[in-house]
């Protein structure tokens, strides 16, 4: 029979522990859980980079709704229990659902200290804990005002790292004399306070804030010392204590935090605590890896192995501001008993610390270079004695025993039980004997498997060398493939960084993200001027220099060095005065060959390069525009006949498509879009292997997606179906919007549609009519500076120099 | 004998692009770097004959608009895995003026 779980908080821990449970004791128990917050289990060690807007919260959900239904769990979401009856065995919600449970869990997590200044309760004052804090400090950071953390901790920095990344001008006050003093010494404080200030963000350490004041909402923060800060916006991220109040008043013993034993189990047998609202052996934990460690020893516990026992363990420290690497583990004051090996290296911003006591590490501090971590770490746990390798063993590991300075060497020399990702607390063994056993060959598989570098990601480089070790040339990198040879970031990377740092040239895209080029290659350049173009419409200066010649010149190189042109034919619909007009141009430059395109528009091919602006003046005369059919942009929307002539047509399919084209060309796509719309199921304009394409039906307008027709062959996905013209553009756009914004450069609809999933897209364009807008509003807003028609600009002189020689030389002598 | 010719100025050419000079021996193409180093080749990839003036210039290489292949401006020949080479053409700068070595021509010429 099965027994009735409930659990109380649905963060981390308990997330973990039921992925721990399934496996141990599938179908044992029948969970339900409640969720003060209304939403899925993320990854709250995740919320910096969502701040600082270098991932968006869907990359941080560990649980979507598919996987509570999955494995039948009932999930209350907002709602928040409100009381615990031991006897009857019960819990009741604040929306008064009770429910009765045989074991309870409670993953309360923790609450916020909120310093009882004055004003501490004005609007304007928050913490720092969840998503919602999030969405309030991003609304906040809209009016790109003054903003105040309080608290110059782990929290705190990042806090104030993703203000200002948001544009926010930032002050982080302090109470004590260097950052971090927690995690770091002095030096490394020092350092640390440094890297923070060049990012623009002010720091007042020793700074003891007496009041927060202002008018109905904040205005100012007060220091002891008569400073006075005016800020909209405070971050109060000064620490944060177990949230036991429910246990408490159920009768639960609870001391600092709810207290257990090393099986999890509180003072009633069948009520578990885990997570940050428990405390075992006198300590309370906030880092994810002890975390974890509960919610393993938990899930055991609950199926029925009463030997699993938490000890307690040291964890590393790391910050998670881009660009400020920082790594603190164990204890590093300075005692009588302690020797200490310190590097520092103030050109390269590199401070290392190690404390040693009788020839063991017993604390590390590293700055600026933090690869040498996991083995630091595993000789501390391991208390190897280091007085064989003392004179080095602060360069690292690949320094010893004179093995070259190759990092693949350095992992390959970890032993099978060196923990490489410290938030799941897995081990190089776990990582490889994976590998080997279930023949994983990405990255996301061996996160999938052995969860390794899936929290905070800082392992990510460790656990790709083990996987180069283990399967060589198997390995399909394809997560992380670097955009060319000028960087190691891979597109997405690129991308999330462009939008949050803010970067608006290529210069400043290579400066910031470390390019190794000088001025990038043929491969990452026109990447990242799409990127631009796509993400800033309105400041970015297109950069010429950087497109492929067909984008430059606008129109089409041949093998021979001669040109193509493809003018506008809105819908395929052409006119007799049009012909004409392209049969007098063909005379005039006697363009030798004319073709019909696969698109339904002509081509003329073999134009010498001279001659390109005075075709464009002709064609211009006669109304035609460029039908940009060199662009990794909109190319054409193909059309049949439709309701206006067809006995089988549904709908205006010829105006539907002239209409989509009229909205949408001139936009920059990642790679070439071609679309279709077909007026009925007998699909005469081929919709459904385009990039997308629209059905026509009796009852509306059937949109398709994701097709190929070239490389490779596939039919397309249908988005959804729609009751009107109005609702089809509309849909249409936002796909589309919603592909340029994620796309990789080159990479065709179908394979983003692929790397990203059908159903997410349906989910944002078909089910979420607010995202669906917004996308639209971005769309079109970006169009206010794409839709100008090239051909004309040039026959009116921009660019001249490109069509013309700069000189002609040696004819003269030649003749002489 | 060296027969410089003048063939315009160096802001004629787009930074990190490049300009052609027609010449009765067929084209040259006339690249500008992004630290304003100008160099002079044929615009004849040796890989199928595409116009080097057309590629996208970075550092001192250009890649062919053909067929991705990339030629160093200082030497002429193909970087990477691929073999072959194009003429370099000797240039000097003179301020702002630009000028080319037609030896070729100038010894026929003679």
């Amino acid at each position: 029979m099965t027994e009735k779980l409930v659990i109380i908080g649905n963060g981390m821990a308990p997330g973990r522990m039921l992925e721990h449970l399934f496996e141990q004791a599938p179908g044992r128990y029948q969970v339900t859980i409640f969720n003060a917050e209304p939403r899925v289990n993320y990854d709250r060690i995740m919320l910096s980079p969502v701040l600082s807007g270098e991932k968006a919260f869907e990359e941080i959900i560990i649980h979507g709704d598919g996987w509570y239904i999955a494995n039948g769990i009932t999930l209350y979401k907002g709602h928040k229990i409100v009381a615990i009856d031991r006897a009857a065995k019960t819990v009741t919600s604040d929306h008064g659902v009770t429910e009765p449970y045989d074991k309870l869990v409670i993953a309360t997590g923790s609450v916020p200290f909120i310093i009882p200044v004055p004003g501490h309760d004005l609007p304007g004052v928050l913490t720092y804990r969840d998503l919602d804090d999030v969405q309030a400090m991003l609304l906040a950071a809209q009016s790109r005002a003054k903003a105040v953390v309080i608290g110059g901790g782990l929290l705190g920095l990042e806090a104030a790292a993703g203000l200002n990344a948001q544009g926010m001008d930032v002050t982080v006050l302090h109470v004590m004399p260097t950052l971090m003093e927690r995690q770091l010494d002095p030096a490394a404080g020092y350092l640390l306070q440094r890297a923070v200030e060049q990012r623009g963000i002010k720091v007042i350490t020793r700074a003891n804030t007496q009041a927060i004041t202002g008018k109905g909402k904040v205005e100012q923060v007060e220091l002891a010392d008569g400073t006075i800060i005016p800020a909209t916006l405070v971050v109060m991220a000064v620490g944060i204590r177990p949230n036991a109040a429910l246990a408490k008043e159920a009768g639960i013993a609870v001391n600092r935090g709810i207290v257990v034993d090393a099986g999890m189990r509180s003072n009633d047998p069948d009520i578990y605590a885990l997570g940050e609202c428990a405390e075992v052996n006198g300590q309370v934990y906030g880092l994810v890896a002890p975390l974890y460690e509960m919610a393993r020893v938990a899930a055991s516990q609950l199926a029925g192995n009463e030997a699993a026992a938490f000890v307690h363990m040291d964890t590393p420290t790391k910050l998670k501001v881009t660009g400020i690497e920082l790594f603190s583990l164990g204890d590093f004051a300075e005692g009588e008993d302690r020797q200490e090996i310190v590097l520092r290296d103030a050109a390269a911003g590199i401070y290392k610390r190690l404390v040693l006591r009788d020839d063991r590490i017993i604390g590390t501090v590293l700055y600026g270079e933090t690869a040498d971590g996991a083995w630091f770490n595993d000789l501390k746990k391991k208390q190897t004695d280091i007085s064989q390798m003392r004179d080095t063993l602060i360069f690292g590991q690949s320094y010893q025993g004179g093995a070259s300075l190759d990092p693949m060497a350095a992992v390959a020399a970890l032993p099978d039980d060196a923990e490489i990702c410290g938030c799941n607390g897995v081990c190089k063994g776990k990582i490889t004997g994976a590998i080997t056993a279930k023949g994983l060959t990405s990255l996301d598989d061996v996160r999938a498997h052995t969860k390794a570098s899936a929290s905070c990601g800082s392992c990510t480089g460790l656990v790709e060398k083990l996987m180069v070790l283990t399967i060589g040339d198997k390995y399909n990198p394809a997560a992380v493939q670097p955009m060319c040879g000028c960087t190691t970031l891979g597109h997405d990377e690129v991308r999330r960084l462009i939008k949050a740092k803010g970067l608006k040239t290529i210069p400043a895209v290579m400066q910031e993200l470390e390019w190794t080029t000088s001025c990038g290659c043929a491969k990452c350049r026109p990447a990242l001027n799409y990127y631009l173009v796509c993400d800033w419409p309105d400041e970015y200066a297109d950069d010429y220099q950087s497109r492929f010649i067909n984008e430059r010149v606008h129109a089409n190189i041949q093998k021979d060095g001669t040109y193509s042109v493809v003018p506008r034919m809105w819908g395929g619909v052409t006119n007799a005065a049009e012909l004409r007009a392209i049969a007098d141009v063909v005379d005039k430059f006697e363009i030798p060959m004319v073709k019909v395109t696969g698109g339904q528009r002509i081509d003329m091919l073999g134009i010498r390069k001279e001659d390109l602006p005075a075709v464009w003046a002709d064609l211009g005369q006669a109304g035609f525009v460029s039908g940009q059919a060199y662009a990794k942009g909109l190319r054409t929307v193909k059309t049949c006949v439709g309701s206006d002539w067809c006995r089988f047509g549904t709908q205006d399919s010829t105006g539907l498509g002239i209409r989509i084209e009229k909205f949408m060309w001139g936009s920059w796509t990642p790679a070439k879009v071609k679309m279709a719309v077909s007026g009925c199921p007998r699909n005469c304009a081929e919709a459904t292997c385009k990039d997308v394409g629209v059905i026509c039906v009796d009852s509306g307008y059937e949109i398709h997606f994701a097709g190929a027709a070239g490389l490779d062959i596939k039919g397309t996905e249908v988005l959804g179906l729609v009751k009107t013209e109005d609702e089809a553009l509309e849909h249409i756009v936002a796909l589309t919007q919603m592909y340029r914004e994620q796309g990789r450069y080159l990479e065709r609809i179908y394979k983003w549609a692929k790397r990203i999933g059908i159903a997410e897209i349906k989910r944002q364009i078909m089910d979420d009519g607010e995202k669906r807008k917004a996308y639209f509003d971005r769309f079109v807003f970006s169009q206010k500076f794409a839709q100008v028609d090239p051909w004309s600009e040039r026959v009116s002189g921009k660019d001249k120099h490109e069509f013309r020689p700069m000189a002609s030389v040696g004819f003269a002598q030649a003749a002489e | 004998m060296m027969n410089w010719v003048s063939i315009g100025s160096i802001s004629d050419i787009p930074r990190r692009g490049a300009r052609c000079v027609a010449t009765p021996e067929g084209k040259i193409a006339v690249f500008r770097t992004a630290d304003d180093q100008v160099f002079a080749i044929d615009d004849h990839c040796p890989h199928k004959g595409g116009p080097l003036s057309q590629g996208i210039v970075h550092g001192a290489a250009v890649t062919c608009p053909l067929h991705n292949w990339v030629i160093s401006l200082e030497t002429g020949k193909a970087l990477g895995a691929d073999e072959g080479a194009v003429r370099t053409i000797p240039v000097r700068i003179e301020g702002e003026r630009l000028f080319i070595a037609l030896e070729a021509l100038a010894s026929r010429a003679a």
